[in-house]
């Protein structure tokens, strides 16, 4: 950035007739990096910061207290909440670890048909919203729900599946296995064969094979998976508060600021918790995988050896990989049942189907559908530019502090959407927009900047791996025949990178649109909300149940079609550069 | 250490990937003690027949004796078979005591034999001191000799060494390769020693095997390969050879060599016909004079190596590479300059149609 243009030939803008003392002489880039630091510390840290700081404050007297804190753990059902999150996420782990520790397997280490199936299949639970799924798998393993009354009839037991916390962790395993699956499937394809083979050639086979040297050099891989799983449950609002399972820590902090209000020191306590708990388990998680870095792939070589199934062991491998989809799809055939079922109450079955559902559903909810579309897309065309300047900033620059513009950026992923909802409507509490006298709080602009900053480090991950794939020298070659950074980075860039911009974009914008926790704090009323919020409202009443997940199905058809977008996006950009670009 | 040498024999060996065949009809026998080279070309099949015989890879046709007894049908952890891995294959999250006690642990040792085994082992590749570290923190030469000790350690029957130098830079790949001969005849460990550096299998091996497309082109020591190669192939494949095409022809009781354009030089006594001459560059001499038995040539190109001079030289229908050695005072041949090479009758090897396995126009030089 230090070669400025030749003024001769540069316009002059408003910089220029100020007084240079005023008005410091900074290359354009660098404003533009001045200005998305202050939006990432206006929208992100100062809210956070606020939250934290409350929740030392006596509400009172206003005095630096730690007294909210003794009053959490001094109260029952706070330490209640605490303990049962813990649980609940660790027992979500082990769950998901069990669904995808023999997936993750078979792939990798058999020439097994089945593959395809579980890497297209296994990766949809992702595309639902775990709360969408939450009812659905009420219907299907509840106390009255399909298999209990299969199981009853049959054999006169019942088993509790969705009682109380264990509904919350079999959705969340469910919903977050994936996470396990696909980074222990990289981490396992990542073994060098020979790593395998020493082993063998030394006497050992089998289980103790895996146990030794396969497991724990996929460890890292684990790991990784494990953490993301164990801190989205412990975060997360909606499956909780959809299965009616109040006593944990996001559902508190929601209920205490929705009920009892912003100023009750017990929601800022629980946010503070649920921010330590996520940084702590990400700490760890990278104290464990320091100096771990165990991809051990030879140039050529592919990964573990993969044997042939006997006919038996292959018979085996498909009925457990069957029942395991079918298992982790239940949340998608009840859906569907739902959604296309008259009444489905006390019976395995639906009575009777029909299209009644969708009707109602559109009847009432062209405003969540439109809200949506509003928010979601200004959040992700928001993140994807501010992404694209991030990422050059820190790839193409060497301005000062760059490197805190990306950590800050991706700071929000350790901010649970809770926590930044009733930031927002602590920082913006008294606050009027504009021109008007309408709070800020209730803005639904909010909203839009909400799901922008929760949804950034996603598009800033797609928007860094595309300018990455783009080489300096086009830079360079187009800098050289003349053309400024500003025309370079608009004709060569930019246009280089559109495939992962346009990745980044849908990726956010999916995910956006069915996100909950943030939203259902900041919605102020029903006209205002978005989709996700409208299938939390559809769900509290029995007869809403089939709108609902009537609904549910255009969330899931949303994030399915925008998943499948960006990868079509990502794999035509690669087709086409790697024909173009040599690299 | 085990000193109860076995030898290898390998017996009308086929082996598939799929539909592709990677080694065909392979038989060699390896004597107890052996330290036996596998030389060959990228794709030769050299790795591939290594790995049968640890037993990784599809399952062969034929057989597979070790010491005697077939192992064809032997899991790898069965066969007692020491494999040093191209990559090291070092374990990243086990210390590097850890990697060398590994197979002593599969055999179910008591702890207190452990120990002084590895101990012993680290001693032997004189790397005692870096016991409790990991792999990651070893140099390239370092994770080699760990990986040498892992494998020795648990007393295999043969060593087998899959390019174990090949990660090594230049000048550590020459003390290595004399370190492990040291160690190989130390331990009396019948070893093969997978390579596509001729340099290394020469320096190493008591005898190898050059390999070609999964065929075993020739057996026996680095010598013998050198000045009698059997076919074009191992005469190009070992050092540079030029090749000339032509034919053998008996002239008033003397064996000439007749090159396409007439030309001819003097042979040892041969079958006469069609056939080919290969020709080292160092056995060729460059002269001035037009002596009866010779080739015709300019010089067209020359290098100064250092202690000796190359010349391309063109001769009708081929270019011919000689080598002169470099005194000082010695005058140059110049480019352009019309030069006649001659060969003495001994020093040049006669490939004759009926004998070669290589199409006669596959003129390979090679360095």
């Amino acid at each position: 950035m230090s070669d400025t243009p030749p003024t001769a030939t540069r316009s002059k803008s408003i910089a220029d007739y100020l007084p240079s003392a005023l008005f410091p002489k900074m290359s354009g880039i660098a404003l533009i990096a001045v200005m998305i630091a202050l939006l990432l510390i206006g929208l992100l840290v100062i809210p956070v910061l606020q939250v934290v700081y409350v929740a030392f404050l006596d509400p009172q007297t206003g005095a630096l207290t730690l007294n909210n804190f003794k009053d959490f753990f001094a109260t029952s059902l706070f330490r209640e909440s605490f303990w049962n999150s813990f649980y609940v996420s660790s027992m979500s782990v082990v769950f998901a670890t069990v669904i995808a520790l023999p997936l993750a397997y078979v792939t990798t280490r058999f020439n097994f048909g089945g593959s395809i199936l579980i890497q297209s299949l296994g990766f949809i639970p992702l595309i639902m919203p775990p709360f969408v799924g939450a009812v659905a798998m009420q219907l299907i393993f509840g106390r009255n729900g399909t298999i209990n009354l299969l199981l009853k009839d049959n054999f006169g037991i019942s088993l509790p599946f969705m009682d109380g916390l264990n509904g919350v962790i079999l959705v969340q395993s469910i919903h977050y296995f994936p996470f396990i699956l696909i980074n222990l499937s990289t981490s396992l394809r990542n073994i060098d064969s020979s790593m395998e083979e020493a082993a063998q050639n030394l006497g050992s086979y089998g289980l103790r094979l895996f146990r030794r040297i396969v497991f724990p050099l996929a460890m890292p891989g684990y790991i990784a998976g494990a953490v993301l799983v164990f801190i989205k449950v412990f975060d997360d609002l909606g499956t909780p508060l959809l299965l009616n399972v109040n006593n944990m820590l996001a559902p508190q902090a929601f209920l205490r600021i929705s009920s009892i209000g912003i100023s009750d020191p017990m929601g800022y306590v629980i946010s503070v918790i649920l921010v330590v708990f996520s940084i702590f388990s990400l700490w760890a998680s990278f104290l464990f995988m320091r100096g771990k870095d165990y991809a051990t792939v030879q140039k050529g070589g592919g990964g573990l050896a993969r044997r042939d199934l006997k006919t038996r062991e292959k018979w085996l491998a498909y009925g457990s990989v069957i029942l395991i989809l079918l298992f982790v799809l239940s949340p998608h055939i009840g859906l569907t049942l739902l959604a296309f079922g008259t009444i489905w109450s006390y019976a395995p079955l639906p009575d009777d189907y029909t299209l009644q559902n969708f009707v109602v559903m559109w009847e009432n909810s062209g405003d969540y559908i439109t809200n949506t579309v509003l928010y979601a897309g200004i959040a992700a065309l928001l993140d994807v530019i501010i992404g694209t300047a991030i990422a050059y900033i820190v790839l193409r620059t060497g301005l000062f502090g760059r490197k805190a513009l990306d950590y800050l950026a991706t700071a929000a992923l350790a901010v649970p959407g809770v926590v930044l909802g009733i930031g927002y409507l602590r920082f913006f509490h008294g606050m009027s927009v504009p021109f008007s006298n309408e709070p800020v709080a209730s803005w639904w602009v909010i909203i839009a900047l909400a799901l922008m900053i929760r949804r950034l480090p996603y598009a800033l991950r797609a928007c860094t791996a595309a300018l990455q794939q783009v080489s300096i020298t086009l830079e360079e070659a187009a800098e050289s025949l003349g053309a400024t950074k500003a025309s370079t980075i608009r004709r060569v860039v930019i246009p280089l990178m559109t495939g992962g911009i346009l990745a980044g974009f849908v990726t956010s914008f999916a995910t956006a649109a069915v996100e909950l926790s943030a939203t259902i704090m900041l919605v102020s009323s029903d006209s205002d909300a978005p989709l996700a919020y409208g299938i939390y409202l559809f769900m509290q009443t029995p007869s809403g149940r089939g709108a609902g997940a009537a609904l549910g199905i255009v969330a899931v058809i949303i994030v399915g079609i925008g998943t499948f977008a960006s990868q079509v996006i990502i794999e035509r950009d690669k087709k086409l550069k790697s024909n173009s670009v040599e690299r | 250490m085990s000193m109860n040498m076995v030898g290898i024999e390998v017996e009308d060996l086929c082996l598939s990937f799929g539909e592709t065949e990677v080694l065909t009809g392979v038989n060699l026998t390896i004597e107890p003690g052996e330290f036996f080279a596998f030389l060959g070309p990228s794709g030769s099949g050299k790795s591939t027949l290594l790995r049968a015989i640890a037993g990784f890879g599809p399952r062969p046709q034929g057989h597979i004796r070790i010491g005697g007894r077939d192992v064809v049908d032997l899991p790898p952890w069965k066969r007692n078979v020491g494999m040093v891995f191209q990559s090291y294959a070092l374990w990243p999250h086990l210390s590097v005591a850890e990697n060398v006690a590994f197979g002593l642990k599969e055999r179910k040792m008591p702890k207190a034999e452990i120990e002084p085994r590895v101990a012993a082992a680290l001693d032997l590749v004189g790397l005692s001191h870096l016991a409790n570290r990991m792999p990651n923190q070893l140099s390239g030469g370092q994770q080699q000799r760990i990986a040498l000790a892992r494998t020795v350690v648990v007393e295999p029957q043969v060593l087998l060494l899959d390019e174990p130098l090949s990660n090594l830079d230049a000048s550590l790949r020459v003390q290595m390769r004399r370190e492990l001969l040291a160690l190989q005849r130390k331990l009396g460990l019948t070893t093969i020693f997978v390579t596509h550096d001729q340099e290394e299998a020469n320096t190493t091996s008591d005898r190898m095997a050059v390999l070609d497309g999964g065929v075993i082109q020739q057996i026996g020591t680095p010598q013998e390969l050198y000045d009698n190669p059997s076919n074009l192939f191992v005469s190009g494949f070992l050092g540079t050879a030029n090749i000339l095409n032509g034919e053998v022809r008996s002239v008033d009781g003397e064996t000439l060599f007749f090159t396409k354009s007439g030309d001819h030089l003097r042979i040892a006594k041969t079958e006469t016909g069609a056939g080919s001459i290969v020709l080292r560059p160092q056995n060729i001499e460059i002269t001035r004079d037009a002596p009866e038995h010779a080739l015709k040539g300019t010089v067209i190109h020359r290098e100064f190596l250092g202690s000796q001079i190359r010349y391309v030289i063109s001769t009708s229908g081929s270019e011919m590479v000689v080598d002169e050695s470099h005194v000082a005072g010695n005058s140059w041949y110049e480019t352009g300059e019309e030069v006649a090479l001659k060969v003495s009758s001994e020093k040049s090897v006669v490939l004759q149609t009926n004998r070669l396995d290589a199409p006669l126009n596959t003129i390979d030089l090679k360095e």
